[in-house]
């Protein structure tokens, strides 16, 4: 608390990004986790919340007659604009902001204060809801050929490591440790991925020592236990995730990738995707491009393309569908790595499990996958997104990249997963939010120095509880889509990779779609349910009021009135079916306004809207209100929007006028 | 334009009709282009057939909900009609009304403007000599007739060809007069002009021009810049090349779609028709459209403003009647703007995908409110076929004049009579359609307008796995649909069951 320097500003305009000409004026607050605006207005109150945690960069702009304006970018995607009449104050609210949005200590962070009224039991029980070793069962393991090893308890090997790792049967305790001490920060192979049908395995690590020259038996017998443990293949691929020029400069610092002629029997192979420094750039790049005013189709098209975004995801798709295959058609085991092994290797090894498992496609193996291949090995959530206060050179958008493939995946493959693309938002926003505790610290080992678990929430417990708002109406467990391998074409076409504006500019509500097929369907089927009930119950009644006549007995069923049955009417029926309605009960949500407040603070202020989370996807009612996006959002529309005040344009008014 | 133009309700169930000498008879009521029609369904002696032009006056009443027209003919008789729900009472009595514009026969014989069609709507003070002489005025013969008449306001959208000004600023007292004819008092209307004002400019040296606002004081131009025939067509070609290219760099791809330029002509196109609905809805007034003939840009406009802002269009029927009217019968020439497609070498000038851009803002617009059409994407591809290649007669020729030429009536099949039976059309039918009467506004954003797969990657990947999802939500609407009749059966059922036991045990 002691860095809020003003905890209330009056008199602050919040400014429409869309219709700049509107701006709302009410108050701001800063509190020690939230800044949030209030307005004036007294039929809405609208309020805004954007937690500190969310804050990606603040900028004092030049003061104007109408005051100082302060822009905040959100990393989850969201851009507020602050209008602040005294300058003294917007420096003060800039200066508190600075220092809150960049804490120094994990005990500043949201998840240590949040508090969402479960008792201890039910925290606890958050805890385990994703549990690794179960997961390592349902794969089959261990069994003749991988075991569970300790070699690394108490992070004795390597620090970035879990405790829990399984090697091939054949690797010793004196492989491993030789093996780690070949590899970058001792992150020797382990087994990521087990593919029951055929033995075959995907197994990560990250860059030998190479050098130009330098051998390790130990690291060789390491990778040939591996290609033992699959008695279908002959041979590993070693993928090594980056590109060739860049391994190859890793050499002269006495790093770099596997030498065929020392390892045998694998197959080398290079796929080129960038580091998190070319990622941080194209990510930034194309975030220019959607923070446009009013760009022409050429300015977008082209923006998109010099970010060269698109180019990155469809390398990290290439990536994991090289390795797909490798597994499911050839048979073979394949050992990935990157520099470090856990940014590229994680995006290449998660994107090629959710390929050729279909439980990684449901709900709970989709946070199983990311609990394993993420948060368990070590990649560093701390550094990439920002937690705490530290190199900016570090942070990079890796998992923000990773769950765009999966949206990719679901544009192709619309009934193969369990979950819509408002689970994969809410999941990028709890990244970045640091309101629960999964995502905190560079590994597991500092997590539990940390007792996170003590300490704070799981987000898999909280996204479970509300699981209905996140399935995929289309998914049905007996549908092909939802079987075995997902199979791309065989030359994936660029064309395959869209922009997701669901994502980058979400919180621009007037570009997405205005009625959600996927709120309809959900509302159509939760009907059905009840349809279903409602006829079983109409049918057992039936029967027994024909027992009744049938037996001409005297005894009369009372049955009272017709209307008796499970509260479910016609009516209520037109209503579940109208996608109009959906914002029947989102009206308490600023939904349209695209400084909506982050869902889960919602959560602190009343409980009852726990449920209904993030009413960002949801279908809106309001459609008339897109005009205002009309007018400004095309080149020229706005400026010849047809207004009586709009009369200093370009050519249309200037004929009027010059003429007259 | 055909008077069919003006009916809101085509059919009303349980309609009552009292007439003199007659016991009532309650029927359906259908609007048909040039009839009033009251059926009882039964037999044919319980029929009453009434021409439009037989109506004098008609009064209108309502009692409660059940409103009554009350319809005065000219042969003097009297007839009552009691209809259920006073929202389609209305409507029947605005679609026979026309107490500001009327139904013009002056282009019967083709000979006032070769490519309107023979019954045009124009307002009620302009005589038949007057549009004669507006006619010399306007390119192609084409005077400013009615397009579209917003119920809610009153607003309309006119079309025309561009005024033939010339560099010496002609006039013409006729032409001002009529589409001032069409203002409110002290109402102000808007020319959108789809071309920039330089090309309205460059115009007048070959003899056309714009409304110059001296002349047209009630009325403020404004230019928006549409792009017309070979650079379209160019667009096609390049997109199409593009969606064929099948190397695999992601930069290249996006440089193609690009440079393509398709999707600017598609946000071009939405942007002004959006302008030109927001005219009428939001600002309340009128709208005069036109291009340079008034049979590419402007259709392209004027229909896609009427999907945004009539609900009915966006039903299959009301789009089909949107098709004709807004491209058929306006003279949209089909023959040569459809002759050849993306792939022909032999340019010729006057090929360009007009309709089809209009179909991909129409698909636009569906995917953006994918529950307020009737019709999918399959009946918007359906007709991008039948366009360019058909064995109907429905889209033959340029003009109306050339199908009457052609006896196209007697000698081929319609396209509307094939697709609207049951068994076609439930290809078409949207199943997530619910009726919207809102107006519908759709982004224009880049990042609102993607690229039209179903038609441009159709033959480039498998939509096996979009197929498969398509039918899984037809699969989930239709269960639903089996089990709520189902359940109204089943509580029929056990209501008429239990009212039996009661009736047993009153006595």
């Amino acid at each position: 608390m002691e860095h809020i320097r003003t905890p209330k500003v009056e008199n602050v305009r919040l400014v429409d990004r869309v219709s700049p000409k509107k701006a709302a004026l009410g108050t701001l607050y800063l509190t020690a986790t939230h800044v949030i605006f209030v307005e004036n207005s007294p039929d809405t109150r609208k309020e805004t919340w954007i937690l500190h945690s969310q804050i990606s960069t603040i900028e004092k702009q030049a003061t104007t007659a109408t005051g100082c304006p302060l822009l905040i970018r959100c990393k989850n995607f969201q851009i507020i604009q602050l209008i602040i009449p005294q300058e003294r104050d917007c420096h003060d609210v800039y200066i508190s902001l600075i220092r809150l949005a960049r804490p120094v200590k994990y005990e500043e962070l949201y998840c240590f204060s949040f508090n969402p009224m479960l008792d201890k039991e039910e925290r606890e029980q958050g805890w385990v809801l994703i549990n690794l070793s179960e997961e390592y069962k349902r794969m089959g393991l261990p069994n003749n050929y991988w075991q569970l090893s300790d070699v690394n308890r108490e992070y004795r090997v390597c620090d970035s490591y879990p405790t829990e790792l399984y090697v091939p049967k054949s690797a010793t305790a004196h492989i491993i440790v030789g093996s780690s001490k070949f590899r970058s920060r001792r992150r020797f192979p382990v087994l990521s991925y087990y593919y029951k049908d055929n033995h075959a395995s995907i197994c990560r690590s990250s860059q030998p020592l190479s050098g130009f020259s330098a051998r390790c038996l130990e690291d060789e017998q390491m990778l040939q236990a591996i290609r033992k443990a699959n008695p279908g293949s002959d041979f590993v691929y070693v993928v090594d995730t980056r590109p060739k020029l860049n391994a190859m400069a890793n050499r002269a610092a006495g790093k770099g990738y596997e030498n065929e002629d020392n390892y045998s029997n694998i197959k080398f192979q290079f796929i080129g995707i960038e580091n998190i420094h070319v990622m941080r750039n194209s990510l930034q790049k194309m975030l220019e491009v959607c923070e446009l005013k009013s760009p022409s189709m050429s300015d977008f098209l082209w923006g998109l393309e010099n970010s060269g975004w698109l180019r990155h995801i469809k390398a990290i798709m290439d990536a994991g569908i090289f390795i797909a295959k490798a597994v499911s058609e050839e048979g073979a085991s394949v050992l990935v790595h990157c520099s470090d092994g856990w940014d590229r290797t994680a995006q290449v090894c998660s994107v090629a499990s959710l390929l050729l498992d279909p439980h990684y496609r449901t709900l709970k193996g989709f946070m199983v996958l990311i609990e394993k291949d993420w948060i368990s090995f070590g990649h560093k959530f701390n550094h990439r997104y920002g937690n705490l206060d530290g190199d900016p050179k570090e942070i990079s958008p890796v998992i923000d990249q990773f769950i765009e493939c999966v949206w990719q995946l679901m544009e192709q493959f619309p009934c193969a997963f369990e979950f819509n693309e408002r689970f994969l938002i809410h999941i990028q926003h709890h990244i970045y939010s640091c309101q629960f505790g999964n995502f905190l610290c560079n590994s597991q080992k500092e997590r539990r120095e940390l007792k996170i678990q003590e300490r704070t929430y799981s987000l898999w417990a909280h996204l479970w509880k509300n699981r209905t708002d996140y399935l995929n109406p289309l998914f049905r467990a007996d549908h092909s889509q939802t079987q075995g391998t997902l199979h791309l074409p065989t030359t994936p076409c660029n064309f395959m990779y869209k922009f997701w504006s669901g994502m980058y500019n979400r919180f621009e509500k007037g570009m997405q779609p205005r009625q959600s097929v996927t709120d309809y369907l959900m509302a159509v089927k939760e009907e059905t349910q009840q349809l279903e009930e409602e006829l079983e119950d109409l049918e057992e009644r039936l029967e027994k009021i024909q027992k009744v006549q049938l037996n001409c007995t005297k005894v009369k069923s009372k049955q009272s009135e017709p209307s008796k049955h499970s509260g479910f009417s016609a009516s209520d029926n037109s209503i579940a079916n109208t996608p109009q309605d959906y914002s029947g009960n989102m009206k308490s949500f600023p939904s349209r306004s695209p400084s909506q407040g982050d869902e889960d603070s919602a959560l602190i202020l009343t409980q009852d809207n726990l449920k209904s989370s993030d009413p960002d996807l949801s279908a809106n009612s309001d459609q008339e209100s897109g005009v205002e996006d009309l007018s400004c959002r095309s080149p020229s529309g706005g400026e010849h929007a047809p207004s009586e005040d709009s009369g200093k344009d370009r050519d249309s008014d200037e004929a009027v006028f010059l003429t007259a | 334009m055909e008077f069919a133009e003006l009916i809101k309700t085509p059919r009303v169930d349980n309609v009552v009709l009292h007439r003199p000498f007659y016991p009532a008879v309650e029927g359906t009521l259908c609007l048909t282009g040039h009839h009033l029609i009251l059926s009882s369904r039964q037999d044919n002696t319980e029929e009453l057939w009434l021409l439009h032009s037989n109506i004098d006056a008609i009064d209108k009443r309502f009692v409660g909900s059940l409103g009554t027209i009350i319809i005065k003919c000219k042969d003097f008789r009297i007839i009552q009609l009691d209809i259920p729900g006073m929202e389609e009472c209305l409507n029947i009595a605005s679609s026979i009304e026309t107490s500001e514009w009327r139904l013009s026969y002056v282009n019967k014989e083709f000979a006032v403007c070769p490519s309107y069609p023979p019954i045009v709507i124009v307002p009620k003070s302009i005589d038949d000599e007057a549009l004669r002489k507006v006619a010399t005025f306007r390119h192609g013969g084409r005077f400013p007739v009615l397009s579209y008449y917003h119920q809610k306001n009153g607003m309309v959208i006119m079309r025309s060809g561009q005024p033939l000004t010339g560099t010496n600023g002609r006039r013409c007292k006729e032409d001002e007069k009529l589409i001032n004819a069409t203002l409110r008092v002290g109402k102000r209307g808007y020319v959108i002009d789809t071309r920039s004002l330089n090309v309205a400019q460059q115009a007048r040296a070959k003899g056309g021009g714009f409304e110059q606002e001296a002349h047209y004081p009630q009325w403020r131009r404004i230019h928006k810049s549409i792009e017309r025939y070979h650079i379209l067509q160019e667009s096609l070609i390049k997109l199409v090349e593009a969606c064929n290219d099948q190397t695999h760099n992601m930069d290249r791809w996006l440089s193609k779609l690009e440079a393509s330029n398709w999707l600017t002509h598609i946000k071009e196109i939405l942007t002004t028709a959006c302008l030109a609905a927001q005219c009428i809805d939001r600002e309340g007034a009128s709208v005069l459209i036109h291009g340079t003939e008034g049979t590419d840009s402007t259709l392209q406009v004027t229909s896609l403003a009427q999907i945004i802002l009539e609900p009915r269009s966006r039903t299959i029927r009301g789009f089909e009647a949107l098709i004709e009217r807004e491209w058929l019968q306006a003279g949209h020439p089909f023959q040569q703007r459809c002759a050849q497609s993306a792939y022909c070498n032999t340019k010729q000038k006057w090929e360009a995908p007009v309709f089809l851009l209009f179909l991909d803002c129409v698909w636009q617009i569906l995917r953006q409110f994918p529950c307020s059409f009737e019709f999918n994407e399959n009946f918007l591809i359906m007709l991008f076929e039948h366009a360019y290649a058909s064995q109907f007669g429905t889209f033959l020729g340029n003009s109306e004049s050339e199908r009457c030429k052609l006896k196209l009536q007697q000698k081929t099949m319609s396209l509307w009579s094939w697709v609207n039976q049951p068994s076609e059309l439930s290809k078409y039918t949207n199943p997530l359609f619910e009726a919207n009467n809102l107006v519908i506004w759709p982004s224009v954003a880049p990042q609102s307008l993607p690229l039209w797969e179903g038609i441009f990657l159709r033959w480039n990947r498998s939509s096996k796995y979009l197929d498969e999802a398509y039918e899984e939500m037809v699969n989930i609407i239709e269960y639903n649909k089996e089990l709520q009749a189902k359940v109204n059966i089943l509580r029929r059922q056990l209501a008429e069951l239990e009212t039996e036991d009661g009736m047993q045990e009153s006595p």
